[in-house]
């Protein structure tokens, strides 16, 4: 021994304190500064082949050249939280308002993200049945799910924001014309009751489908459409009455004037026809779309649905998240005890 | 004899005061665990007393939460005792046994480890779901739940007593026997004394991976509320909700449940080595 030993514990605090110094040290060096020419995307998992090819386009074009893109995809609830806790993000594109609501609150998006025309929405969907390969059960509407014996799987509202559209959709069209409300609890009921399988998101609600479990699944008409482009056997019925599902996006407000234009790309005819291809359908009604391979009639691939019903029906997503999805006192939560 | 010495002259000089090696090896591995282990757990015990004693009374009271916790606890509890006497079983046979295919089956036993746990998720729903090969439909059941939580953990039980097996001595055996102990009397106070440490730490870290476990789980418990939705699922879901608090109190739950059966393991792990 040179030096006289110093007592144990200090030695070992010593060491403490000299690793953590060093990791300090490197986790500093490690960050870097933030790319101007790169545009951070952060995206619910659906979007993630259209954002692909979006991002792709838009590079192509004048406003878009010499930029590169960074795409986060996932669950669309993660992704907003992963966004509020500091996940760089350009451009956010969630599955509904909610999450986009989220990021707001946080102060990560402008309050005023859905002042334009389209009210942030860039991509639109209705919520479809999903059957067996030839529709063995002859699935026509809403009506046959609720059917003694009908095994619906959905994912869960409770883990799957995304899934709100699919109960909203079974508890507005049974309200009707006339917001019966007592007709839309009889009918969500039978409805929940019928539920074999709550998944924690739609793609294990996909798996599990495709496994068999289930006659009908709710889902999306873009996800039914790339499942079928995909090459999974199933069939989707689009019912006469449906809901509206709407996607949001928008910009942060630290991102690059570049972003902005790619959003406003997304939103042009030329970005909402790539959209299209991937079987959503384009927020402005006049613009055709064909060729969808995936859709049941690729050259009509989004007919038109007699009654629609929005989430403004509703009252909106705060009254929606309150009356439908409380935990406690939501009549989803009710019905499922 | 002599080997012994070196060690107590080492046990001498080493009370109280470390070389310069092992203190920073010391040093390292409390600044590792501190940095993995204990900074999460500490932050999550810290969240679920967020909103107060009585709020995380409440939240963990709830119907959902208490038939998650007890689904999990229940079915952990339970795949850790029969992977304990199947996975002895298997390690047995591995070790004593010989017979063709041998080798296979010793890499089959390390599958259910390296898989990706939905990919497992999906294998048990196609054998054990709507279109299983054994007309078998075991979705949404907690059986379900229990076989997915038996499949995942069965490489512990396995590879911890294994080598435990390969060393043993088999004179003490061959000795017993010579003496006119029948079979079962020297597994019974030859071998099970030796191997229960080993089997009690691969239990142990069965329970703990059960009680856990989410992917495989997910598809074949179809995440019935109150019926099959096992804890993982229901902290997703209070996180999903902006509840953190209240995924946070029904992990501090696990976490209590987990150490208090992996301290009485431990506690019985010395019992069972002591009289051996």
């Amino acid at each position: 021994m040179i030096s006289p030993p110093l007592p144990g514990y200090r030695k070992v605090a010593l060491t403490a304190a000299f690793a953590a110094a060093a990791l300090g040290l490197s986790s500093c060096s490690g960050s870097s500064g933030g790319d101007s020419d790169q545009i951070n995307v952060v995206g619910f998992s659906v979007i993630k082949t259209a954002y692909g090819e979006l991002s792709d386009a838009f590079t192509a074009t004048e406003a878009g050249k010499g930029f590169s893109f960074k795409g986060s995809f996932g669950a669309s609830g993660a992704q907003a939280r992963a966004v509020v806790a500091g996940q760089r993000a350009d451009v956010v594109a969630f599955s509904l308002t909610p999450d986009m609501e989220k990021v707001v609150k946080a102060g990560v998006v402008d309050p005023g993200w859905n002042a334009d025309p389209r009210k942030g929405i860039v991509s639109r969907s209705v919520v479809v049945i999903t059957v067996r390969k030839g529709n063995p059960l002859g699935i026509r509407g809403w009506d046959d799910l609720v059917k003694p014996g009908t095994k619906i799987i959905t994912p869960d509202p409770g883990t799957s924001g995304a899934a709100k559209w699919n109960l909203m959709a079974a508890y507005a069209q049974a309200m009707g014309p006339s917001k019966d409300e007592a007709a839309g609890k009889a009918y969500l009921e039978k409805f929940v009751k019928n539920v074999v399988s709550w998944n924690d998101s739609a793609r294990t609600a996909t798996d599990a489908f495709v496994q068999g479990t289930g006659d009908v699944m709710i889902s999306y008409e873009n996800e039914a459409i790339a499942a079928r482009a995909a090459g999974v056997e199933l069939d989707y019925v689009v019912p006469a009455s449906t809901f509206l599902i709407e996607n949001p996006a928008a910009v942060t407000k630290t991102a690059p004037p570049a972003a902005s234009q790619f959003l406003s790309f997304i939103t042009s005819p030329e970005g909402q026809q790539v959209l299209g291809s991937k079987g959503f359908r384009p927020a402005d009604d006049s613009l055709k779309v064909t060729g969808v391979k995936g859709a049941n009639d690729p050259d009509k691939p989004f007919p038109t649905v007699a009654e629609l019903s929005t989430v403004e029906d509703l009252g909106g997503w705060s009254a929606v998240d309150e009356d439908l999805f409380d935990e406690q006192s939501g009549l989803v939560a009710q019905l499922r005890k | 004899m002599a080997a012994l010495t070196p060690r107590r002259r080492f046990r001498g000089a080493g009370h109280g005061r470390l070389a310069p090696a092992s203190a920073l090896g010391l040093g390292i591995g409390v600044l590792w665990l501190s940095l993995l282990v204990g900074l999460p757990v500490a932050a999550v015990v810290v969240t679920s007393f967020e909103n107060g004693i009585g709020d995380f009374w409440q939240e963990i009271t709830t119907a959902d939460a208490l038939a998650a916790l007890r689904l999990s606890v229940g079915a952990a509890l339970l795949a850790a005792v029969v992977n304990a006497v199947l996975g002895t079983l298997v390690a047995w046979v591995l070790v004593r046994d010989h017979f063709p295919g041998k080798r296979c089956v010793e890499v089959i036993i390390d599958i259910p480890f390296a898989l990706p746990t939905i990919v497992a998720g999906l294998v048990l729903i196609s054998l054990y779901g709507p279109q299983s090969p054994f007309g078998l439909d075991l979705v949404g059941t907690r059986r379900g739940v229990f076989l997915a939580l038996l499949f995942v953990t069965l490489p512990f039980v396995v590879r911890s007593v294994q080598p435990v097996l390969l060393d043993m001595d088999r004179d003490v055996e061959e000795a017993a026997a010579s003496l006119g102990a029948g079979e079962i009397t020297v597994f019974r106070r030859i071998v099970l004394p030796t191997i229960a440490p080993a089997i009690l730490s691969g239990a142990a870290l069965a329970f703990a991976r059960a009680l856990g476990e989410y992917g495989s789980v997910i598809l074949i418990s179809a995440n019935l509320t109150g019926r099959t939705e096992v804890s993982a699922s229901y902290m997703l879901k209070r996180i999903e909700q902006g509840d953190t608090a209240g995924a946070a109190a029904v992990a501090t739950v696990l976490l209590a449940v987990a150490i208090l059966v992996l301290v009485l393991l431990d506690l019985l792990q010395r019992v069972v080595t002591r009289r051996a």
